[in-house]
């Protein structure tokens, strides 16, 4: 061994380079989260006077507006301060409803099948990777062939139902990834503790192992659903970009969405608009993070450590 | 299934084993085993790691049968009954047969539940508590959990969790227990707790331990049996039985060159 390598450089040259890779890192860090709260900033600054009906305060306060109505109940308008966002989030509950009501039972079973029962063969192997490419295919995709499926030939028309049932095929691979993952972490010895109670393969699977793997299916359904709720592009073909101003009543009512209801108010040439469409994306934004921080609490209140 | 071939002989061992060898796909885990076990005794499996004595224990219970590469040949008679005949029920064989794995394994929910689950799933359902008292008093746990049996199995310690899980395997009443290193996860004083229950509930069963630790073997059980790995030609390792006598003797005389080189501590 040769000593002088040991000897190499002084502290002062180590410590500068260090601190010069650690400058980099920390700049790549401020630069993210900068764009973000400078959004975040943007957007709150110029819609939460609209979102709170507090026109006292902001951009407009000069603005007197006879009979003010409330963002998120009222009507759609063609006066900027008047235009309320109701509409679109009745649908975006709907097709909240729509999703979950669909996407469970199949994401679910999906999951529980191709990880539990199917055998393991090339015909097993090739769905698998399959899933997983349908996870990437562009979400227009799904909203043309949910426009030929649904609205032309299940004849479910331009509707809620329509938009839910594209939205659900659209978040299912991910769905059933996620929950193969929560079953493939339920470790195998409590599968053979069942069986070897002398359960069958059924009540250890459903009695033990899926009871298990709930909160971690749980938590990929609700991820799959904040990412449903804030596509634009699929539901385009389900009529929600025309002006719809009335809420949805039944499944098969037309509907449009909180995503397409900012893209329409954004369009629109008034600088009062850009209050309005703020407001709405706070809206998405509170919906979208809430999820996402509901998903985060069940999976560390419920995490198991085996 | 012709009941009158059952020997009176073959009644007063709980296993029979002839010739079986068992293998994953083409390569043989355990060759040419032939052995009887009696009934209400402790037998241990002995021998080093790679030796076949695991695998050859989870095909008592048609554990193997959870594994598609796994083949049996050969018979394995349970009390007259080969278990590989293909009117066998390897859930009702399971239910008769309980096991004990390596690792505490409780299920992740109460006390209560895990011992209540078993019960369920056998449609023993009358007189449930009477039931979880008896198993975890058999399991010398009760005392330690009668006043908390909604706890999560999760929070006891891993003695305590591998006793559940002897709790729960009594708990359906099977009359073999078969025991896969219970203990290699415990600490010493836990081992001896599990090892002091052993000694009481060979009392009601028959008992089957797989053990790498000879004193263990050497201070529990009544029958041993030692097992070794031979390389075969294609340089792979096969199980084979070298001695199955009782533990006294085996001990003290062994009388194959092999077994006192282990029990030594020679190698393995």
């Amino acid at each position: 061994m040769n000593n002088s390598q040991l000897l190499k450089g002084t502290k002062k040259e180590r410590e500068l380079k260090e601190l010069a890779f650690l400058s980099i890192l920390y700049l790549c860090v401020t630069v993210a989260i900068v764009t973000l709260m400078t959004l975040i900033y943007d957007v709150v600054s110029t819609g939460y006077n609209r979102l709170l009906s507090d026109y006292e305060l902001g951009l407009i306060n000069k603005v007197t507006i006879d009979n003010p109505k409330d963002f998120l109940t009222s009507l759609d308008s063609r006066d900027p301060l008047k235009a309320g966002i109701g509409p679109a989030f009745a649908g975006t509950i709907w097709l909240m409803i729509i999703v979950i009501a669909a996407t469970f039972p199949l994401g679910a079973g999906a999951a529980i099948y191709l990880q539990e029962f199917a055998p393991k063969n090339k015909l097993t192997r090739f769905i698998e990777l399959n899933l997983t490419n349908l996870a990437g295919v562009p979400s227009v995709i799904y909203g043309l062939m949910g426009l030929a499926v649904f609205v032309r030939l299940a004849g479910f028309g331009r509707s809620v139902l329509s938009g839910g049932l594209t939205l659900t095929l659209l978040i299912l691979p991910v769905v059933i990834v996620a929950s193969r993952e929560a079953l493939k972490a339920v470790p195998d010895t409590i599968r053979q503790g069942a069986l070897a109670l002398g359960s069958t393969r059924f009540q250890a699977i459903f009695r033990q192992v899926v009871p298990s793997a709930i909160p971690g299916m749980v938590t990929g359904m609700v991820l799959g659903l904040s990412r449903a709720i804030g596509e634009t592009a699929p539901l385009i073909f389900m009529g929600a970009l025309t002006y719809v101003n009335y809420y949805p009543v039944t499944p098969l009512s037309g509907f449009t969405a909180i995503p397409i209801q900012v893209y329409n108010w954004v369009g629109y040439p008034q600088t009062e608009w850009k209050n309005t469409s703020s407001a709405g994306i706070m809206l998405l934004l509170g919906l979208l993070l809430s999820m996402n921080a509901l998903a985060l609490i069940i999976r560390n209140r419920f995490e198991k450590d085996w | 299934m012709d009941t009158k071939s059952i020997t009176k002989n073959e009644l007063q061992y709980v296993f029979t084993v002839k010739d079986v060898s068992i293998s994953y796909d083409d390569f043989i885990a355990v060759k040419n085993v032939s052995m009887d076990m009696f009934k209400n005794n402790i037998t241990a499996f002995i021998g080093p790691s790679g030796c076949g004595k695991s695998t050859l224990i989870r095909s008592f219970n048609r554990m193997n049968d959870l594994i598609p590469s796994a083949s049996v040949q050969g018979e394995i008679k349970y009390q007259g009954i080969n278990l590989y005949d293909d009117d066998v029920d390897p859930v009702q064989v399971r239910r008769r047969i309980g096991m004990v794995f390596q690792k505490p394994n409780p299920f992740p929910k109460s006390i209560k539940e895990n011992i209540t689950f078993g019960l369920k799933v056998n449609n023993m359902t009358d007189n449930l508590d009477d039931r979880i008292e008896k198993a975890l008093t058999q399991a010398a746990l009760w005392d330690e959990v009668k006043n908390n049996l909604d706890k999560n199995a999760l929070d006891l310690s891993g003695g305590q969790q591998q006793r559940l899980c002897i709790a729960r395997t009594i708990a359906v009443e099977p009359d073999t227990i078969l025991m896969d290193e219970p203990c290699s996860a415990l600490d010493p004083v836990a081992t001896k707790k599990i090892e002091d229950l052993m000694q009481s509930l060979v009392q009601d069963f028959s008992i089957l331990i797989v053990t790498h630790n000879m004193q263990q073997a050497s201070r529990v059980s009544d029958y041993c049996a030692f097992f070794t790995t031979k390389a075969t030609e294609d340089g792979r390792r096969t199980g084979e039985l070298v001695e199955y006598s009782d533990t006294k003797s085996m001990f003290t005389n062994p009388s194959e060159i092999l077994t006192e080189e282990y029990i030594s501590g020679r190698f393995g």
